[in-house]
């Protein structure tokens, strides 16, 4: 055959004899290694699915929750026995508030209070936090104690989930959380239209707490929210000067190398060691405190100027060089021509870069648990030197908790998270598609 | 068939024989190419004839690289791009659907406008061709594959202690005439070159020129150039392409002595272009 | 006088140095010489001249006191003793400074008759608000007390200066402007100073990375010595109570680095090939259309947080698996819910799209020419992409695999949700081990004391994770470098 090959001088007329160059194996080789590329973008997707359907299945019901519409006898003999109010506040703050509830659930289900088993359960079939909610109602309003008040209360997490159907009733009593008795009243509840589910306000508002019911991501939205603001506030002027300088002015000297090897160096360190840097630097050494959304937001910027960095350097090359050749021919100073002309020209490609490194960093967890943002804390932070916790953190703390709902807390956490950064993307794209540019 | 050898076809082109008298190695009828909306070719109706060079001429933008890729269907590989008319390869359709695609390129081979050795040693570089086909059984086959073919293509000496040191290292005249050995090393019935002198200087295409002289002996070979000279020297047939319309076609000799054509003599003569 | 309130006086003087300065431009022009400098370069350069060296002072003055006062308080601590009630020193300061925080807000008529005793004193602090540990100690008040009135005294001196610095910069700024000042090249000059400073700070925090766990380290290794930290084959730190001190754990890196690189290997394992070839599949073979759509979804993965990853891990991945295996094998769960298999499986998918879309930037990279020069010798497309394309994308690939490997091994919040805590040193891909990053942070959250070498065991695992990945990724970015030079 290669004699054939090789001697195409052979008689002209003779058309080569048509040879073997096995079509059909290379071709079965073709198929094949198209298939293993389809296999792998749906091996991909099947996990983005998969990973989607899993939080969003477990997560969507804790968007609501379940209460129960009591009518409540704010009673003065029950909330002030002694009649002091008047002269002691703390009356009115350490009053017995879940009685009031566990007397109008009663009336309502027809419970004798003389039953003390049943009352028992009773007590059970609403949250601890109705404690709280009551306080907060007669505290703001001392004049409505003696009066009847509607009032919505949470129900206990338990029967939450049994409301929900999340709970499977089939199996005997004593090897689940809620009883037989509740189960009843429960449904009693739900036929008089007393018991349902309304959207869980909570969710946003309350912060840490050890029952399901009443915790909330309060506190970690606004740890977020300041560390956000801080993260923008610093990385994005800090960044912008940087990338200015580095493409702008330095020269091409061993100095600039050493800052260009060193930023693509810190985007691929790990976030742990910003956590550590952060932990020693700023806690340890300059005694800033701990918890606190300031440190976060510092930490978070030191791990987001990378990238915005790279960004804003590509934005600012994209800049043809005609553009500064006119500004400096019409004699504008090197400064004037890089603030009035290449910066506004590089700034969506820079907005862009930002928002960007800003979800990175609102997702990240590990640097923050290190400067001690893995904490308990019930009361909204007020300043950024106040402890909070953030969005992802919180997130890992109810993860490491055994209950039930309080998976399905964290996986409404976690919807919470990627709806934002969603949202923070999807504004990068459009911002790109509407200003990119074509020079 | 017409049955010629070597001395009557180089008679033939002495004598300014018409090469109408070789047989038809490929032929193009009413050929259209489309590249989305936009076309680039507007019917040619071309023949190559067998063993001899045929060059494709006329400015740049004219349809005769777009008539050439649609030779061995290279246009295959660009996106949007539509070929309409026949084209045959001795006789058969090359866009019937029964055509294999790999087995018409393993026939009619290609060498390209820029020398693109791959970033692989000479040695294999040659082999490529030969090792996907299948054409040599062993090693020793293999050996003689490459030696036989970087010997055609004239750079076996200038490369033979180096056959494993990498292709891009070499010169671009050297580049190009391996990219040539690399077309023959497939034992290719037609080769097809797209400007192949273009990127090179002017001994480097001394060479290359050459080296398509000698290889008419054994293929049929089709070649752009927008080089007047070099058409003139290295080609027996000339085609004359303008804005997607095959103007003129015929002996090369004819061509350049008493076009027929005003856009024919125009182009000769560097009115434009 | 608070820092606040410095800041705010100087920014005053500053502003009202800007309008006087541009006024005085303004004032001075016409005549026949042209000016240098617009009027508004006058006014930003009496600016910078009375704010920059103020409030330059007052940070210099601030860390300069803070480190002062400690220094001072210190002395007065009456001299350790082995039965000192405190366990250490920083905890002491730690409390004296929190009653000094505590007395600070205190009414005048509550600060008059000041308890001596701490155990008074304790009570009256937690009703503002200032918890304070229970071992405080009498002594402590007085330092406290002592605190509070230098830290006054350093901040009035320290504002007094600030101001006048800030009112002498207004006056030489001020007096420098005429018609042919240069103002605006003194501003700019300032701006540059602002843009190197920036860049500046890029270094400033590897310097800052590598000095701060280099110390901690440090003190580290002269309670653990450095061979049994790098050789050692057990992870047994024990945790010990504040103050409680003596046990001592051990400290092996070898299982930790272990389950690391196991981890990261099962990882790469999973999504090399899957990434690999779904960036062959988008660069090469899908349409324009079916790349605009796959290529943002893969990217979706690369978006979401690794939180998320772990949490997926815990609640789907881990319990899939654990249940498949007892159904494989008839009731014994041979894979464990947190294991090498799911962290590592879970972490795969996570880097997918890091695989994909560097080497599908990689590969497209790869000139067009020699897949032509493929093509047109009559090679089918995967054997194009086999025998050319990837070969020649190689260099470029494994750069772009080193990067990933790097982000494997230092990825945190997957392992710390699903690898498991326990140290173990095996082979089984089923069981649970353990990583240095999850270590690091079981060792730092919860309230140990700084000092242990429990705690500073973290940055020596720190600095090890930071050379290791350091060092891939230096390498991985020569290599990619090198191989972006070679097409351009």
């Amino acid at each position: 055959m290669t004699d054939i090959a090789l001697n195409p001088a052979a008689p002209a007329s003779a058309r080569p004899a048509r040879r073997d160059i096995g079509l059909k194996r290379r071709y079965a080789a073709e198929r094949r290694f198209k298939l293993y590329g389809i296999a792998a973008i749906a091996i991909g997707l099947f996990f983005l699915v998969a990973l989607m359907y899993s939080v969003f299945s477990n997560g969507y019901t804790a968007f609501w929750q379940t209460e129960v519409n009591l009518a409540i006898n704010l009673d003065p003999k029950i909330i002030d026995p002694d009649n002091k109010r008047a002269t002691d506040p703390n009356v009115l703050l350490t009053a017995n508030y879940p009685i009031l509830a566990r007397n109008a659930l009663a009336e309502k289900l027809g419970v004798p209070a003389t039953n003390k088993p049943a009352m028992r359960e009773l007590g059970k079939l609403f949250s601890e936090g109705v404690r709280g909610q009551l306080r907060d109602l007669v505290v703001a309003n001392p004049s409505l104690i003696g009066t009847t008040q509607n009032v919505w209360v949470l129900t206990g997490a338990d029967i939450d989930s049994a409301f929900k159907g999340q709970i499977d009733l089939t199996v005997d009593q004593t090897r689940r959380k809620v009883s037989d008795q509740q189960v009843g009243w429960m449904n009693k509840l739900k036929g008089e239209g007393a018991m349902s589910q309304r959207f869980n306000t909570g969710l946003f508002t309350y912060g840490a707490s050890s029952r399901p019911e009443t915790s909330g991501l309060g506190v970690a939205l606004i740890g977020s929210l300041y560390m956000m603001l801080i993260v923008l506030c610093l990385s994005l002027p800090i960044g912008v000067a940087a990338s200015i300088y580095l493409e702008e002015y330095a020269k091409k000297s061993r100095l600039t190398d050493i800052i260009e090897v060193n930023i693509n160096n810190l985007a691929a360190v790990p976030s742990i060691v910003f956590g550590l840097l952060g932990l020693a630097v700023f806690i340890n050494f300059f005694h800033m405190p701990r918890s606190a959304s300031l440190v976060g937001g510092m930490v978070l910027t030191l791990m987001t100027l990378p990238t915005i960095i790279i960004a804003t350097r590509a934005a600012l090359r994209a800049v043809p060089p005609s553009i500064r050749a006119a500004a400096l021919g019409v004699g504008a100073s090197k400064t004037q021509m890089v603030f009035h002309h290449v910066l506004p020209l590089a700034a969506p490609g820079i907005l862009t870069g930002t928002i960007i490194g800003l979800a990175h960093a609102l997702g990240e967890t590990a640097p923050l648990l290190l400067i001690g943002m893995v904490a308990f804390v019930a009361n909204s932070p007020v300043t950024p030197l106040d402890p909070s916790t953030a969005l992802p953190v919180q997130i890992y703390m109810w993860a490491n908790e055994a209950e039930r709902a309080f998976v399905e807390r964290t996986s409404g956490a976690i919807i919470v998270l990627l709806i934002f950064l969603a949202v923070m993307n999807i504004t990068a794209i459009i911002l790109r598609r509407r200003f990119e540019r074509r020079w | 068939m017409n049955l010629m050898t070597e001395r009557n076809l180089e008679k033939a082109v002495n004598d300014k024989m018409s090469a109408q008298g070789n047989a038809i190695k490929m032929q193009g009828k009413d050929v259209t190419v489309h590249y989305g909306d936009k076309q680039a070719l507007f019917g040619v109706s071309l023949d190559v004839p067998e063993k001899m060079v045929t060059a494709l001429i006329g400015p740049s933008g004219c349809g005769k690289s777009t008539f050439l890729r649609s030779l061995n269907r290279m246009n295959d590989t660009i996106e949007g791009c539509k070929v309409g008319g026949l084209l045959t390869l001795d006789d058969e359709d090359i866009y019937n659907p029964k055509i294999d695609v790999v087995e018409l390129r393993a026939r009619v081979g290609m060498v390209f406008q820029k020398p693109n050795p791959f970033p692989k040693s000479i040695f294999e570089n040659v082999a490529y061709g030969p090792r996907i086909h299948g054409l040599a059984k062993n090693r020793q086959q293999l050996d003689e594959i490459v030696e036989k073919s970087l010997r055609r293509a004239s750079l076996f000496e200038e490369v033979k202690d180096r056959l494993h040191e990498a292709g891009t290292g070499l010169s671009g005249g050297q580049q190009q005439r391996l990219c040539i050995a690399r077309a023959i090393a497939v034992s290719p019935e037609v080769i097809l070159m797209d400007e192949p002198c273009s990127a090179l200087d002017p001994i480097a295409t001394a060479k290359v020129e050459e080296l398509i002289d000698e290889l008419r002996e054994n293929y049929t070979i089709v070649i752009v150039t927008h080089s007047m000279q070099q058409a003139a020297r290295v080609s027996q047939r000339t085609a004359m392409f303008h804005l997607g319309n095959l103007v003129e076609v015929g002996d090369t000799e004819m061509m350049f002595t008493s076009p027929t054509e005003k856009r024919t003599q125009d182009y000769i003569t560097g009115r434009f272009g | 006088m608070s820092t606040l309130m410095v800041l705010v006086i100087v920014i005053a003087i500053a502003a009202a140095g800007y309008f006087i300065g541009r006024q005085r431009a303004v004032s001075k022009e016409g005549g026949n010489v042209k000016p240098h400098s617009l009027p508004h370069y006058h006014g930003w350069w009496v600016f910078l001249a009375s704010a920059l060296p103020a409030i330059l002072f007052v940070a210099v003055w601030a860390a300069g006191t803070g480190v002062y006062l400690e220094r001072s308080a210190i002395a007065e601590l009456p001299t350790r003793t082995a039965d000192t009630v405190i366990a250490s020193q920083s905890l002491e300061l730690g409390m004296v400074s929190g009653i000094a925080r505590g007395l600070d807000r205190l009414s005048d008529a509550e600060r008059a008759n000041l308890p001596q005793t701490f155990a008074e004193l304790q009570p009256l602090l937690a009703s503002k608000g200032v918890a304070l540990a229970t071992e405080g100690q009498d002594y402590m008040i007085p330092i406290a007390t002592e605190w509070n009135r230098n830290t006054a005294w350093a901040s009035r001196i320290g504002g007094i200066v600030a101001i006048v610095l800030a009112l002498a910069g207004a006056v030489f700024g001020l007096s420098g402007v005429h018609v042919r000042a240069r103002a605006r090249n003194n501003v700019e000059r300032v701006i540059l100073g602002a843009l190197i400073a920036a860049s500046g700070i890029a270094i400033l925090t590897t310097i800052g990375i590598i000095l701060s766990m280099l110390f901690q380290t440090i003190t580290f290794f002269q309670s653990v010595s450095p061979s049994t930290f790098f050789f050692g084959t057990v992870w047994d730190p024990r945790f010990a109570a504040a103050g409680s001190g003596g046990s001592q754990g051990q400290f092996g890196l070898i299982p930790l680095l272990a389950g690391t690189l196991y981890i990261a290997f099962v990882a790469m394992l999973f999504a090399v090939p899957v990434g690999l070839f779904a960036a062959i599949y988008m660069a090469e073979y899908a349409s324009r259309s079916v790349r605009s759509v796959v290529k943002p979804l893969l990217e979706v993965l690369a978006g979401i947080p690794t939180i998320v990853y772990g949490f997926f891990a815990l609640v789907t991945v881990g319990p899939f698996l654990r249940d498949l295996s007892a159904a494989l094998s008839g009731g014994y769960a041979f894979i464990q819910a947190q294991s090498v298999l799911t962290a590592g499986i879970v972490m795969g998918v996570m880097l997918i799209p890091f695989v994909s879309s560097l080497s599908d930037d990689i590969i497209t990279a790869v000139p067009g020419s020699l897949r032509d020069g493929s093509l047109g010798l009559g090679s089918t497309k995967s054997e194009t992409i086999r025998r050319v394309v990837l070969p020649a994308a190689l260099p470029g690939i494994v750069g772009a695999l080193l990067l990933t490997a790097s982000r494997a091994i230092g990825e945190t919040m997957i392992v710390v949700l699903a690898a498991g805590v326990a140290a173990n040193l095996n082979i089984n891909p089923f069981e649970a081990m353990t990583t240095i990053t999850v270590k690091i942070v079981n060792q730092l959250t919860g309230d140990l004391e700084f000092n242990s070498p429990q705690t500073l065991v973290a940055f020596a695992l720190g600095l090890t994770l930071f050379f290791i990945t350091l060092a891939m990724n230096i390498f991985a970015l020569y290599i990619v470098r090198k191989y972006r030079e070679q097409y351009e």
